[in-house]
């Protein structure tokens, strides 16, 4: 073989730098494929925000940009929440917001005009190029093998279980939050290893950056003390691990205290107590570590023991008195649902009803890290093999994180980048004890691995270098796994999460693509047809459309801070139009949007979500709303005929089925989502009327009419119309122009 | 209640966190009192303070110092905070994080500072190098970490602590 050339590219000083620059380029080279990988939806369709709270962050982006920081950062919002508002500069994380604007700002600064949007479409690209980066480094500071970090790196940029959270257009927080919370911790890993103050503080600096794009800080809050928590346990104590520890903790806790929405949390709130209690405990064992210092080991023992059970006893007295006063809050609800699954559907079901807070199904492990996943337990076991500082982190973390991602589905995101390491650090050991006749075909055929997205043709060298059959079987079936894994992440990123579900697409039967833009057009025309302060009202999940593609004030949102008021809002879809009409006036409606999937067969529409509105208005008023009205004696939710009383007379189904059955011969009309027949006759509605359907149904707009111009109620006026035609017409526009005074 | 743990600790005897324990071999022997084996608590306490005010060099000892008025400061402002309430929480908080950010930052220079002297043996340090079970570990622990780094770290985390702190008064 052609090994002499590679040798002196590879040896001595000139192979460092080769083999620097042979880094540096699969470096780049993974990066561009995890931003590529990314693309496919805007290809597909075209640059547009994703899904749900994305939406809400465009708007607060554009605000930011238009009205500047010091606006922003005091933003009260009185088009969202009416007629609350919301004090939105105080009740987000601002990290992405504020991101996106420098980012515009240094762009502009340049010269180069770029839309606003178009940043916020690519942000989330951009940064997971930077975690593969970083997930380089944190896995060099874990392995001398100098391939473990590029094989993570490249696991990392295209690994499913990440990509769900960072396609083009999901501008959500989660985008920079994982660069962040790899990026963290990696500082915090070198802090510990070199114990100076510097990482230390660049560790709490990014910490601080992290708490302000992403609640999921409280991971990092709680992970870093329990690693130092664990080394003390291990008698590890070292001045590196003070150093480290209390310089990120004086600081981190300063740098999260500027956040306004978190304000006093980490001192007040329990999920915050664990990294207090170990930065005590940190200052104790110091303490008498310097102390042994001075005297032999029995006084020193009689020390211990006495000054322990008095700092003991004052820390228990202590924590019993603050709780019983009340400064320190109980633990938050979210937290009670990571340990029991349960809690959640009985005390808060607001938090029950969104679907990534479900627990994982095991296929989705599978499908979102493929062989990585069985690759991981014998990463964690690698660490145990060389246990210093670093690994007992690998542990620790792999733990922590495998337990919450059983729990709930969105925590598989914290899960991945411990899971790319751990098989990284895999991988990489067979590699290097299978490949090792050599250092020149060594390297080069690592990188050729690490680059496999990226250089399929320069693969079939190093199947031949080896002339051991283990060897080549070895090296092959890995390639063959890692040929697998690109393939299998290329599938599930183009056909799993690769969908705004603003536009959805579906084929004809001559395979064709049908573009269905239900969303935009119903948005699209109360934007045109609207006057711009008509308060709309629709389940929370579209509130944050509403309001970002309609600009229209919504009552409830994704924000979801108030439950009282989205149980107002689910009481009214539930219950009749008598009960629901008063609240609507209460809350000044003028438009009602439902979406309805019956005429398509679209599965996410409000009927199926409608048994979590009764839900929540049942938890707020047990005696009006009962969910148990809604099913049949036989315990059984249907839409047909059997249907109950309760549930043919809510507004939601009456709003869904409102003349649905003219589209189809008499007796014909179906509801192809839940597939049943439907009643001969459409639901009356004599307090709403329709206002707009889009092409394909799913958005159905109803107007709420005004009081009746005779004082009758609205059941009466229909009655009375329907018998006289020509009286009908006129009512109308007597109404109408009462509505545009 | 842990805040006020935290500060108090290391207020004890002395307010010092680190590395002496290269001393402890040595300095036994020759020590103003020698302890018996069972000696009450008070009287080891004393005799670590006596210890401890013999074999400190002076550079430390002023460190030490500044951390003692730093256990001062904080203690009276939590004193405040608890007799007199939280009125201006904010201020009240920024001030005693300062104050505990840099005591830690004060005390990671020490064990920094003080663990490169006694391994090199030089400066103010009387201390001879003897190779203690601490100061094998110590001297590997902060490996790599000069004087001049040491106090450039502490320089760059005082400030953003200090920055943080302004930022957050109110």
């Amino acid at each position: 073989m052609a090994e002499s050339p590679v040798d002196v590219l590879l040896k001595g000083s000139s192979g460092q730098s080769t083999r620097g620059l042979l880094k540096v380029i699969i470096l780049v080279t993974i990066a561009a494929a995890a931003v590529s990988s990314r693309l496919f939806s805007v290809i597909r369709f075209e640059s547009i925000i994703h899904e749900f709270d994305p939406w809400f962050n465009f708007r607060a982006t554009k605000y930011l940009v238009q009205n500047g920081f010091y606006d922003f950062w005091d933003w009260f919002d009185d088009r969202t929440w009416h007629p609350l508002g919301r004090v939105t500069g105080g009740t987000l994380y601002p990290g992405l917001m504020v991101t996106s604007g420098v980012i515009y700002h240094i762009l502009r600064f340049l010269t180069i005009p770029v839309d606003i949007r178009n940043i916020c479409v690519l942000l989330a690209p951009g940064f997971s190029g930077l975690t593969a980066l970083a997930m380089y480094l944190l896995t060099n500071e874990m392995s001398s093998s100098p391939s473990a970090g590029l094989l993570a790196a490249a696991f990392m940029g295209i690994t499913p279980g990440y990509i769900s959270r960072s396609v083009a257009g999901s501008y959500d927080n989660e985008a920079i939050a994982i660069f962040l919370l790899v990026f963290t911790f990696f500082l915090w890993i070198k802090a510990v290893k070199i114990g100076s103050i510097m990482w230390g503080a660049l560790t709490a600096l990014f910490y601080g950056y992290m708490v302000s794009a992403w609640g999921g800080y409280v991971f990092i809050t709680n992970l870093i003390p329990l690693h130092i928590f664990v080394l003390l346990c291990m008698g590890r104590y070292s001045s590196r691990l003070y150093i480290s520890y209390t310089t990120w903790y004086a600081l981190g806790t300063l740098a999260s205290m500027q956040i306004p929405f978190v304000g006093f949390l980490p001192i007040r709130n329990s999920d915050h107590m664990s990294a207090l209690g170990v930065f005590g405990l940190l200052q104790l064992v110091a303490f008498a570590d310097f102390v042994r210092g001075f005297i032999p080991g029995k006084q020193f023992q009689r020390l211990l023991t006495a000054s322990i059970i008095l700092t003991a006893g004052l820390a228990f007295v202590g924590l019993v008195v603050l709780t019983m006063s009340g400064v320190i809050a109980p633990w938050s609800g979210r937290f009670y649902s990571l340990w029991d699954t349960g809690y959640a559907k009985i005390h808060i079901p607001i938090i029950a009803s969104v679907s990534e807070h479900q627990p994982t199904a095991w296929p989705s492990f599978f499908f979102d890290l493929n062989f990585l996943i069985w690759l991981f337990p014998a990463g964690v076991y690698m660490c145990f093999r060389d246990l210093k500082d670093e690994h007992v982190f690998v542990i620790i973390y792999s733990v922590l994180a495998s337990y919450f991602a059983g729990v709930m589905v969105r925590l598989m995101l914290t899960l991945t980048p411990i899971v790319c390491v751990a098989a990284a650090l895999v991988l990489s050991y067979i590699l290097d004890t299978y490949l090792k006749i050599s250092s020149g075909p060594v390297t080069r055929g690592r990188s050729n691995e690490d680059a496999s997205e990226g250089l399929r043709s320069a693969r079939t060298p190093e199947v031949g270098i080896t002339s051991y059959f283990s060897k080549a079987a070895t090296t092959s079936s890995i390639i063959v796994y890692l040929l697998l894994f690109v393939a299998h992440c290329t599938w599930v990123t183009s056909n799993a999460y690769s969908s705004p579900s603003v536009v959805l697409a579906s084929r004809m039967p001559d395979g064709s693509q049908f573009i269905i833009d239900d969303y935009r057009e119903a948005y699209y025309w109360l934007r045109q047809n609207t006057p711009a302060n008509a308060k709309i009202m629709s389940w929370w999940d579209y509130g944050y459309q509403i309001g970002g593609m309609a600009d229209r004030p919504t009552l409830v949102d994704n924000n979801t801070w108030n439950n009282t008021h989205i149980a107002t809002v689910g009481k009214a879809m539930s219950s009749r139009e008598e009960v629901s009409y008063p609240i609507l006036r209460q809350h000044d409606v003028d438009y009602v949007l439902v979406v309805f999937g019956g005429l398509l067969g679209y599965s996410g529409d409000d009927i199926n979500k409608f048994l979590w509105m009764v839900r929540i208005a049942e938890g707020i008023w047990p005696d009006e709303v009962k969910e148990r009205d809604f099913f049949t004696a036989r315990g059984e939710y249907r839409v047909d005929d059997q249907a109950t009383p309760t549930m043919r007379n809510s507004l939601m189904y009456k709003m869904s089925y409102h003349n649905y059955n003219k589209l189809f011969p008499t007796g014909q009309a179906t509801d192809r989502v839940r597939g049943t027949k439907l009643p001969a006759e459409s639901p009356q509605l004599s307090t709403l009327e329709e206002a707009f359907t889009s092409e394909n149904w799913i958005i159905r707009i109803y107007k709420v009419k005004d009081l009746d111009n005779f004082g009758r109620d609205h059941s009466n006026a229909v009655a009375f119309d329907k018998g006289n035609k020509r009286k009908k017409a006129t009512k109308k526009k007597g109404a109408r122009l009462l509505r545009s005074e | 209640m842990a805040p006020k743990r935290a500060v108090n600790a290391p207020s004890a005897p002395s307010p010092s966190t680190s590395a002496f324990s290269s001393s402890a071999s040595t300095t036994l022997s020759s020590g103003p009192k020698t302890l018996s084996a069972n000696s009450s608590v008070p009287d080891i306490a004393v005799h670590v303070w006596q210890q401890y005010l013999t074999t400190t060099p002076q550079r430390t000892l002023l460190l030490d110092a500044f951390m003692a008025f730093l256990v001062l400061v904080g203690g009276v402002q939590f004193a405040y905070c608890v007799l007199a309430g939280n009125y201006p929480f904010n201020a009240f908080l920024s001030g005693f994080c300062a104050a505990v950010g840099q005591f830690v930052l004060t005390a990671s220079l020490r064990m920094q500072t003080s663990s490169v002297e006694g391994a090199s043996g030089k400066g103010a340090s009387s201390v001879p190098v003897k190779a203690g079970k601490g100061a094998v570990g110590r001297g590997k622990d902060t490996d790599g970490v000069s004087h001049e780094r040491a106090f450039a770290d502490f320089v760059f985390g005082s400030l953003i602590l200090h920055f943080f702190c302004i930022n957050f008064i109110n």
